[in-house]
């Protein structure tokens, strides 16, 4: 009996190995690696970018030049070696013609040997650190970068009353490339910046740091977090009792990200972020995608979608110049100097630097029917990454 | 009498056929599987820390909650090393065994201070500071955003790394194979047999004159420099150190892994390792977003029927075997622990 269950468990675990066999057998379609965080703390950006691939798939049909397309998702955990793995698996078992998602700046920047050494195109549909796209020249990007969103703020601030600002930050790459943008810019239009916190990126507690925000007694706070957890820092502000204190919230858009935004209540309204999407974007193109969305997954679109859907755009473009070739060169060139009408308003891919254009807005929290969402009150257009730029 | 004990040790130490079947399947998926590689190495380096913490928990009864602290170290250290000296892999290997061990030698002397909730207490608290000091250290680890730029060269010389992970797996099976062997002896050694005495009854142990202290951070110093092993072993054929390496959940699945295939027996880190990654791999690819559920159900289901009856169950399998073959030796396994 005993024999027959020990038996059993070392058939079943030969018949997982040999399982990608069978997976492998056809072959005309193009496949899409999609590795995103699907649980952990970062789910929420695997959830939201997983239901707009399948809605782009959905609204344009699944096959492009005569190919049809083909998903594989993989869950990363949001731990960067499981993505390398899954990466390479992707690439030699499943013969994928497209890398894509990677939540966070790690999980992108692990593969990207890979994508150099297989030259398969890896579309960066989220993470947001500023270097990722100089780690391989496959590397396309369709969501934003963190100076990007940044400088139009530390432009907005002090042309509106906000003189000294300390900032809090996540303590990683994106977090480190907002504290930097913001800093720089700030200061040379005569903002002071007090101090600058940054807070651990996994299990954050914001209340210390907040506790010393309140000490310093700035005029605002500036603050990055990364996708979902915005609502436990508005939560934490809250309890600390800093919107009373005559401290304004600012900071990128991730920190009232769509997503949460409707479930952080009163406490967000007037919170100034810029950013490069809201749900709440005023173009025909953005209601009819917010609304299919919406039908689709059952909850709001918020920027990591975004990315996603426009990274599915690229692979469906790039496939439609090459004719159904997938070599990752021809990929590569497709994808570069093309320029679309996405729901965010009209974008463009770099073709230096391979990361994408597009208008920045200044947003403020508001309540638009029963639910909360950043209003556009100001755009900033044709934003390149600062901190290439500068590189010239 | 003392013919008797030599005999029955070295009874106990003889290789069984159900073990050279193990191990020559082991070789043989470098044939079978050529396109499974990357998550057999993954394997390989998973059931070498968990034979490293089968050392200390199995045979020498130390919990520890942190065993992750090596094996990260280890990773850090053999990253390191390739960036900035030497990118051979070998010598990156003994060298990250050698620093884990002195880590593991010094830090043994806490923990061999107070009982079994003070040592997880202790070696949880050493995990947590190392990984401190990696996140903080961001100009030498790359912090959070992980130990860029990792090049390895071939392996002494000869066997580059390929994109098929072929030369990893192989790389890191030899490796497993070689310590494994090594591990086994040191089991079987009196040295290896007055650690379970001291696991069993650490005061009649003293009492029959096991000089308890001195063994247990003799063991202590050999299971870190496994971890650091594995931990180097994984650093160099991904070419990629995160901080994940120190993260709690390292310590937590490398215990699980023990738990599902038994302590106190060196294979069952190796047929822990085994299930719970191909389980995981194959409940991550049908359901990606649900996979800790079922992960999580079978892990309970497990502990309910009693973990005991899995391993013993392999015990059954290998009596079995051996009494086919040698009628009349059946009851050597016995001394197999479940």
């Amino acid at each position: 009996m005993k024999r027959r269950t020990v038996l059993k468990g070392l058939g079943a675990s030969v018949a997982t190995l040999a399982l990608p066999h069978v997976a492998r057998a056809e072959s005309s379609a193009v496949r899409i690696g999609l590795i995103l965080p699907m649980t952990g703390p970062f789910a929420s950006t695997g959830r939201q970018i997983e239901a707009a691939v399948k809605l782009y798939m959905q609204r344009n049909g699944d096959a492009v030049a005569g190919r049809k397309l083909e998903i594989v998702l993989k869950d990363d955990t949001g731990t960067a070696d499981v993505t390398k793995r899954l990466a390479q698996e992707l690439i030699v078992n499943d013969k994928v013609s497209f890398l894509a998602g990677f939540g966070l700046t790690p999980l992108a920047l692990a593969p990207a040997p890979l994508a150099t050494q297989a030259k398969v195109p890896q579309i960066v549909m989220a993470a947001a650190t500023s270097t990722i796209t100089e780690a391989s020249p496959f590397i396309v990007r369709s969501s934003f970068t963190l100076p990007q969103a940044t400088v139009p703020l530390a432009e907005w601030a002090p042309k509106n009353g906000i003189k000294r600002v300390v900032s809090l930050v996540t303590d990683y790459g994106p977090g480190h490339d907002a504290e930097k943008a913001f800093k720089e810019r700030f200061s040379a239009d005569g903002g002071q910046m007090l101090s600058e916190l940054r807070v651990p990126l996994r299990n954050p507690d914001f209340a210390p740091f907040l506790q010393r925000v309140a000490d310093a007694k700035p005029d605002a706070v500036f603050v990055f977090v990364p996708s979902g957890v915005g609502a436990q820092l508005m939560k934490q502000f809250v309890e600390r009792g800093l919107d009373k204190s005559g401290i304004r919230l600012i900071g990128t858009g991730d920190v009232t990200d769509d997503d949460i935004l409707n479930d952080m209540g009163d406490v967000a309204l007037g919170v100034i972020t810029t950013h490069h999407y809201s749900a709440a974007h005023d173009s025909p193109e953005n209601k009819a995608f917010v609304e299919a969305f919406r039908k689709a997954a059952g909850f709001r679109p918020n920027f990591m979608a975004v990315g996603g859907y426009d990274g599915m755009h690229l692979v469906y473009e790039a496939l439609k110049k090459t004719n159904g070739d997938t070599a990752g060169e021809g990929l590569v060139a497709a994808m570069k100097a093309m320029a679309w009408t996405s729901p965010r308003g009209p974008v463009s891919i770099d073709p230096q630097t391979r990361d994408i254009v597009q208008n920045i807005y200044v947003r403020k929290v508001e309540k638009v029917g029963a639910e909360l969402f950043n209003v556009e009150f100001a755009t900033i257009p044709n934003v390149k990454d600062p901190v290439k730029a500068a590189k010239g | 009498m003392r013919d008797r004990a030599e005999a029955l040790i070295l009874r106990r130490a003889r290789w069984r056929p159900a073990e050279y079947v193990f191990w020559l399947l082991a070789f043989a998926a470098l044939v079978l599987f050529p396109d499974r590689h990357l998550i057999l190495n993954e394997i390989a380096i998973l059931a070498l820390f968990a034979v490293s913490l089968d050392l200390i928990l199995g045979y020498a009864g130390l919990v520890s909650l942190g065993h992750a602290a090596f094996f990260g170290f280890g990773a850090y250290a053999a990253g390191l090393l390739a960036k900035h000296a030497v990118a051979e892999p070998v010598i990156g290997l003994v060298a990250a065994g050698a620093g884990a061990a002195l880590l593991g030698f010094a830090t043994s002397f806490l923990v061999l201070r107070g009982t079994d909730l003070t040592r997880l207490m202790v070696t949880l608290g050493v995990a947590l500071i190392l990984g401190e000091i990696a996140n903080q250290a961001a100009w030498l680890t790359g912090g959070a955003d992980g130990l860029q730029g990792v090049a390895m060269d071939p392996i002494i010389g000869v066997f580059e790394f390929d994109l098929f992970g072929r030369t990893a797996y192989a790389y890191s099976l030899v490796t497993l194979f070689l310590l494994f062997v090594a591990a086994r002896r040191l089991v079987n050694s009196p040295l290896g047999l007055s650690l379970t005495a001291i696991r069993d009854n650490p005061l009649r142990a003293a009492a029959v004159g096991v000089p308890v202290n001195p063994r247990l951070v003799a063991v202590y110093t050999v299971s870190a420099a496994y971890a650091g092993i594995a931990g180097a072993l994984l650093a160099q054929t991904t070419q990629f150190v995160s901080l994940d390496v120190l993260d709690f959940h390292r310590s937590a699945d490398v215990l699980l892994v023990l738990v599902i295939g038994g302590a106190g027996y060196l294979y069952g880190g190796i047929v822990g390792a085994v299930l719970f990654r191909l389980v995981q791999d194959l409940l991550a690819g049908l359901t990606p977003q649900y996979w800790h559920f079922w992960i999580g159900l079978i892990l309970v289901v497990l502990v309910l029927m009693g973990r005991e009856r899995m391993t013993s169950g392999v015990a059954a399998l290998a009596r079995a075997g051996v009494d086919r073959l040698r009628p009349g030796a059946g009851r050597a396994t016995k001394e197999l622990r479940p």
